[in-house]
C-alpha cells in the first residue's frame, strides 16, 4: 500500500523540481534586479528563453565531435537523477533508499565532467580555461562537502539523505554548533558549485574571469537549452539540499495523503523562496573575488566543517 | 609439462609433507584428489608452463607468438582458477618438489591470493592481447623476461611460506628490471638503474621482515607465522620494514620516486602490467605480511602508518597527475594516487580491527580490495590506450596530441570509460571503491580516541581532495589527447587500433563497467579475502543490488541508479527530439578573435588551445607551491623594448632528490674513509682482521645462546 504513494510522490517531486528550476533562476534574477533598483525581467523569462532555444536550429563547430552532442544529455540526466534523490516536499519517496549524499556528489561530479569535456571539445582558449578552472574549484569544494557530510554521518549514523532529514525533522539532534558550522561550509560549497558570486558571476559573458559561461560559448540551440536547464536544476537541487539538511520542518511523509502533501509543498516553496531571497541579497551585497582567492574561500569552508566535526568528537567524547 | 604430472606427488620428501601441510587438507598421493587440491596443482602447472615459455622467447620468428599466446592462456587460466578458488574456499597447501631442503617451496590458494590472482589474470590477458599485435617482432631480450615476470607475480601471490613469497617477489623485480633494461636510450637505462636500486632496497627490507615474522623458531610457513604474531618492538620493526620493502615497490610516498620515471619507459603492455598488477602484488605482500600474518591482536596504532602513507600518496600522486605533460608519466602518478587509496583502505581496516569494530574493518578492507581490482582494470585500459595513441599518433606528450577522437573513435570511447572510472564517476569502477572507502572513513569516528578521530577526519578531507584532483587529471589527459584540434600535423595521420587490440580495450571497458555495477556481488565473492585482511567475515551488506555498511544505514545501489538514469535519459532524448527535430548546422569556430589559419595548419593555430602546462596552471598556482616546489615567474621587458615577455614556470617532486642526495653524500664519505684504509700498516691490517673474527664469534655465541630452545 505504501508503494503507490512512494511512486506518486517521487514522480511529482521530479516534475516539480524540473518545473521549478528555471522559475527559481528567474526569481533570483528578478530579485537581484529589484535590489539594484531595476525593473527586472519577468521571473518566467528563463522558461521563455528555454522554449526559444529549443526551437532554434543549433550551430556546431566544424570539428565538434560526438562529445558536444552527447555531453549535455549526460549532464542533465545525471543532474536530474541527483535531483530525484534529494527530498523536497516529502520523505520516504520511491528512491529514498538510494538517496546517499556521496552519490549525489558523485552525480554532480559526473555532470561537471561532462560539461568540462564539452568545453574542451572544439579546442578554444576560453573553453579550456573554463574547464581547467571549474575542475580546480571542484578540488577544493569536494573536501569541504565531504567533511560537512561527516558531521551528519556522526549525528545521524548514516549518509542517507532521507534518513538524515527524517531524524533532523523529529528533532532528535537538536540545535548544535556543528550544524551552524556545517551550514556555513555547505553554503560556500553551494556558491562555488553553482558558479554564483563571489566565485563566479552568472550574469557576465565574455569576461576573462568567468568560468561557467566560458564553457558554454560554443553551444547553441537545444544544446544550450540543455545546459541552461542543467544549471538551473543544479541550483534548485542545492537549495533543496540545504533546505532538507538545515530547515527540515514541514516536510510531509510520502503516505501523508493529498492534504499532507499540500502542506509539504507549501513548506518547500517557502524554504526555496527564503533561500532565493538570501542568495539575491548576498549576491547584491558582495563583489566577485579574484580566481586565485577562491581556494582561500573554500579552504575556510573546509576548516569550518573540520571544526564542526571536532566539536562533535569532543561532545560525544564527553557525553 | 604433462610428463611430470605423475611424478609430482611421489617426489616429495615424506618428512616435509608432514611438517608443513595442515592435516585436514594435505596433499594425499594415493586417494582421490579433492577439487581444491586440483586447483592448486593446476596453478603449479601454469607456473611451470610460464617458466618453460621463457626460453621459447629466444626462438627466432615464432617466439613472440608463442610467448604472448602462452601468456594469454596462462592468464586466462589464472582467472578461471582464481574464481574457482574464491567460490570454493581456502585451498590446500601444496609442496613443490623443488627448492632448498631448509625452505621447501609451498603453494596455496586462499581468498586473498585468489582475489589478487584474479586481478593479475585479467590484466595479463589484456596485456597479452596488446603484445600479440604490437610485440610480434620483438627481440628476445624483451620476450624472455615477460613470462618470468608473470610467473614471478603469480608465485608471490600463491606462496604459502615466506621463502616462496620472497622468491616470487624477487623474480618479479628482476624480470621487470630486465624488461626495462631491454629498452634502448640513455634515459631508459637510467630509469632501469634507478628501478634496480629501489628493487634491491625493497629486497633488503623484506627479507629481514620475513625473518622477524618467522621468529626464533624459524618456521617460514604462513600457518606458523600466523600462530605467533609479532609483538612489541619487533612488531614495529616488521611494520616499518614491510612498508619500506613492499611500499617502495607499490609506490607509496616517500618511496614513489621511481614509478613516474620507470613505468613510462617500458613498452605499454609492460607499463600496464607494472602499474596495474605489480603494484597490487606489492600491496598484497603488505596485506599478507602486515595485516593477515601480523595483524591479529595488534594495538590501535598498527594501521596508522599505512593510513598516513596512503593518504600522502593519494594527495601527492593526484597532484602530480594534474601537472605531468607525458601521458604515461601522468598515468604512473595516477597509480600512486590509487595505490594510496587502497593503502588507506587497508590501514583503516587494521585500525578498525584493533578497535573491535569488525563489520567496519571488513568494509574498509572491502573498499581497498574492490579499488585494487577496479584500478588494475582501468589503469591497464588507460595504459594500453596510451600505447595505441603513441603507436598511431607518434607521441606520448600531451602537447603533441589533440583531436584524436575523430581519428580513433573506438580507442577514445574505451579510454573515456577508463578515464571516467579513474575520475571516480558513478556508476563505474572507481566510484564504487571510493564510495566504500569514504563510508569507512566517515564511520571511523566510532573508534573513540580523539586524536585518531581528528586524524581520520583529516584523511577523509584529503581523500576527497585527491579524488577531485584525480578527476581533474583524468579530464586533462583525455581532453587534451582526444578533444580539441590536433596540435601537430603528425596527429592527423592517426588510425584506429587493430581488431585484436580493440577487443582487448572493449573487454577492459566492459569489465570496468561491470565492476562498477556489481560491487556487492564481487565483494560477496571476495568475502574470504576480506576476512583474511579484516578478521571479520565479509562486508555486512554485499548483494547483487546493494553494497553498504549495514542493512538500515547508507547503501549504494549502482544497478538501480543506472536504471533510473537510463529512464531519465530516454525520456530526455525523446522529449528533445520531439521539440527540436532539426539537425544541427556546422560552422567555423570562433577562436577568440584569432585570424584564419594558414594553409600549412589546416586545423588552426595549435597555440590558441590550452597547452598541457597551461591547463594545469590553476592547480599549480593553488596547490603546487608547497607540495611540488612549483614556480612561476614573468620576465617583462623594460617599457619601450620590443622584446617579448617570458613566462618561466615548472615544478618538480622534491622527495626523490631529497632521498638521493644524502645517499650520494654518504657514498662520497665512504669512499674517502675507504681510501684511508689503504695507508694502514700491516700490523693494523692484521689487527682489523682479528677483531672482525672475534666479533663474529661473539655474535655467533650470543645468537646460539638466544636461539637455543
Amino acid at each position: 500500500m505504501t508503494l503507490l504513494p512512494a511512486i506518486l510522490s517521487q514522480l511529482l517531486h521530479l516534475a516539480l523540481m524540473l518545473a521549478a528550476a528555471p522559475l527559481l533562476v528567474g526569481v533570483v534574477r528578478w530579485l537581484k534586479a529589484r535590489l539594484m533598483g531595476r525593473q527586472g525581467p519577468n521571473p518566467l523569462q528563463p522558461w521563455r528563453d528555454l522554449r526559444k532555444l529549443v526551437r532554434k536550429q543549433p550551430l556546431l563547430a566544424e570539428n565538434a565531435s560526438v562529445v558536444s552532442l552527447a555531453a549535455p544529455y549526460a549532464a542533465l540526466g545525471a543532474t536530474a537523477a541527483a535531483a530525484a534523490l534529494v527530498p523536497g516536499f516529502a520523505h520516504g519517496m520511491l528512491l529514498a533508499p538510494m538517496a546517499d549524499l556521496i552519490l549525489v556528489a558523485g552525480l554532480l561530479a559526473l555532470a561537471r565532467f561532462a560539461l568540462a569535456l564539452a568545453a574542451m571539445d572544439v579546442g578554444t582558449a576560453f573553453g579550456d580555461l573554463g574547464a581547467a578552472r571549474e575542475m580546480s574549484f571542484a578540488a577544493f569544494a569536494e573536501p569541504a562537502f565531504v567533511l560537512a557530510v561527516l558531521a551528519f554521518a556522526i549525528l545521524a549514523g548514516t549518509t542517507n539523505l532521507d534518513a538524515i532529514g527524517t531524524l533532523l525533522q523529529e528533532g532528535m539532534v537538536g540545535l548544535r554548533v556543528t550544524l551552524g558550522l556545517a551550514l556555513l561550509a555547505l553554503l560556500a560549497v553551494a556558491l562555488a558549485e553553482n558558479g554564483r558570486l563571489p566565485v563566479d558571476n552568472p550574469a557576465t559573458h565574455l569576461e576573462l574571469t568567468m568560468v561557467h559561461e566560458a564553457m558554454l560559448l560554443e553551444s547553441s540551440g537545444r544544446q544550450l537549452a540543455l545546459w541552461e536547464m542543467q544549471g538551473a536544476l543544479r541550483l534548485t537541487l542545492w537549495l533543496t539540499l540545504l533546505a532538507a539538511l538545515f530547515f527540515p520542518f514541514g516536510t510531509a511523509g510520502a503516505d501523508a495523503g493529498p492534504l499532507g502533501w499540500l502542506l509539504g509543498l507549501l513548506a518547500w516553496a517557502i524554504k526555496l523562496g527564503v533561500l532565493a531571497v538570501a542568495l539575491a541579497v548576498f549576491e547584491s551585497a558582495i563583489a566577485k573575488m579574484r580566481v586565485f582567492r577562491v581556494p582561500e574561500f573554500l579552504g575556510a569552508a573546509l576548516l569550518l566543517a573540520l571544526l564542526g566535526a571536532v566539536f562533535l568528537f569532543l561532545s560525544t567524547g564527553l557525553a | 609439462m604433462g610428463v611430470r604430472g605423475n611424478s609430482f606427488p611421489r617426489s616429495f620428501p615424506a618428512s616435509l609433507r608432514q611438517e608443513s601441510g595442515p592435516p585436514d587438507c594435505g596433499f594425499r598421493p594415493g586417494g582421490p584428489l579433492p577439487i581444491l587440491t586440483t586447483v592448486t596443482v593446476a596453478l603449479a602447472f601454469l607456473l611451470l608452463g610460464l617458466l618453460l615459455l621463457a626460453p621459447l622467447g629466444a626462438l627466432a620468428g615464432r617466439g613472440a607468438r608463442l610467448v604472448h599466446g602462452g601468456g594469454i592462456a596462462a592468464s586466462a587460466g589464472f582467472v578461471l582458477l582464481a574464481v574457482a578458488g574464491l567460490a570454493l574456499g581456502d585451498g590446500a597447501v601444496l609442496l613443490l618438489p623443488v627448492g632448498p631442503p631448509w625452505a621447501p617451496l609451498t603453494l596455496a590458494l586462499d581468498g586473498l591470493s585468489a582475489w589478487f590472482l584474479l586481478l593479475l589474470g585479467l590484466v595479463g590477458v589484456a596485456c597479452g592481447l596488446y603484445a600479440w599485435v604490437h610485440e610480434a617482432a620483438a627481440p628476445p631480450r624483451r620476450l624472455v623476461p615477460y613470462p618470468l615476470f608473470l610467473a614471478g607475480m603469480a608465485l608471490t601471490l600463491l606462496a604459502a611460506d615466506g621463502f616462496t613469497l620472497l622468491l616470487g617477489f624477487e623474480a618479479m623485480s628482476l624480470a621487470s628490471w630486465a624488461l626495462l633494461a631491454a629498452q634502448q636510450g640513455e634515459a631508459e637505462r637510467a630509469a632501469a638503474r634507478l628501478y634496480l636500486g629501489f628493487a634491491l632496497f625493497g629486497a633488503a627490507c623484506l627479507i629481514p621482515a620475513v625473518g622477524l615474522l618467522a621468529g626464533l623458531t624459524g618456521d617460514l610457513s604462513f600457518a606458523g607465522m600466523r600462530a605467533t604474531p609479532p609483538q612489541g618492538w619487533v612488531a614495529g620493526v616488521v611494520m616499518a620494514l614491510v612498508l619500506l620493502g613492499a611500499g617502495s615497490k607499490a609506490g607509496l610516498v616517500p618511496l614513489h620516486g621511481w614509478l613516474p620515471i620507470a613505468h613510462p619507459v617500458a613498452p605499454s603492455h609492460v607499463s600496464a602490467l607494472m602499474s596495474g598488477a605489480m603494484t597490487k602484488v606489492a600491496l598484497y605482500v603488505v596485506a599478507r605480511l602486515a595485516l593477515d600474518l601480523g595483524g591479529p591482536a595488534q594495538p590501535l596504532a598498527w594501521g596508522v602508518p599505512l593510513l598516513l602513507l596512503g593518504t600522502a600518496s593519494a594527495l601527492l600522486g593526484a597532484l602530480r597527475a594534474t601537472q605531468e605533460t607525458d601521458s604515461k608519466t601522468l598515468l604512473a602518478c595516477s597509480t600512486i594516487e590509487n595505490i594510496g587509496f587502497i593503502a588507506m583502505g587497508f590501514g583503516l581496516s587494521a585500525v578498525l580491527r584493533a578497535a573491535d569494530l569488525g563489520p567496519l574493518a571488513a568494509l574498509a578492507a572491502g573498499a581497498g580490495l574492490l579499488h585494487a581490482l577496479g584500478h588494475a582494470l582501468f589503469k591497464t585500459l588507460l595504459f594500453l590506450a596510451a600505447g595505441e595513441v603513441q603507436h598511431s599518433a607518434g607521441s606520448r606528450r600531451l602537447d603533441r596530441l589533440g583531436g584524436l577522437i575523430h581519428a580513433m573513435p573506438l580507442v577514445a570511447l574505451c579510454a573515456l570509460a577508463g578515464a571516467a572510472a579513474a575520475a571516480a564517476l558513478p556508476p563505474l569502477a572507481g566510484f564504487a571503491g571510493e564510495w566504500l572507502l569514504l563510508q569507512a572513513l566517515l564511520s571511523a569516528w566510532r573508534v573513540g580516541s580523539l586524536g585518531l578521530q581528528v586524524l581520520v577526519a583529516a584523511c577523509t578531507a584529503v581523500a576527497a581532495l585527491s579524488a577531485a584532483l584525480g578527476a581533474a587529471a583524468m579530464l586533462r589527459l583525455w581532453g587534451l589527447t582526444f578533444l580539441g584540434r590536433p596540435r601537430t600535423p603528425r596527429t592527423m595521420g592517426a588510425q584506429d587500433a587493430d581488431p585484436v587490440c580493440r577487443a582487448a580495450l572493449l573487454g577492459l571497458a566492459a569489465l570496468v563497467t561491470a565492476v562498477g555495477l556489481l560491487p556487492g556481488a564481487l565483494l560477496a565473492l571476495g568475502a574470504p579475502a576480506v576476512a583474511r585482511i579484516s578478521g571479520h567475515d565479509g562486508v555486512a551488506e554485499a548483494s547483487f543490488w546493494l553494497v553498504g555498511p549495514s542493512a538500515s544505514g547508507s547503501g549504494y545501489r549502482p544497478l538501480a541508479l543506472v536504471i533510473v538514469a537510463a529512464l531519465l535519459l530516454i525520456g530526455l532524448v525523446a522529449l528533445v527530439r520531439h521539440l527540436s527535430p532539426r539537425p544541427a548546422a556546422r560552422g567555423p569556430v570562433w577562436d577568440g578573435g584569432f585570424i584564419a589559419p594558414p594553409a600549412h595548419l589546416p586545423f588552426g593555430d595549435p597555440a590558441t588551445q590550452a597547452s598541457a602546462a597551461g591547463f594545469a596552471q590553476p592547480l599549480r598556482r593553488m596547490l603546487g607551491g608547497p607540495l611540488l616546489a612549483a614556480r612561476e615567474a614573468v620576465e617583462r621587458p623594460p617599457p619601450g623594448s620590443p622584446d617579448p615577455a617570458r613566462l618561466e614556470s615548472g615544478f618538480h617532486d622534491p622527495l626523490l632528490p631529497a632521498l638521493l642526495r644524502p645517499l650520494l653524500r654518504l657514498r662520497d664519505r665512504l669512499a674517502v674513509a675507504a681510501e684511508r684504509l689503504r695507508d694502514l700498516t700491516i700490523r693494523q691490517f692484521l689487527g682489523l682482521s682479528f677483531g672482525m673474527l672475534v666479533l663474529l664469534l661473539v655474535l655467533l655465541a650470543w645468537l646460539g645462546a638466544g636461539g637455543a630452545p
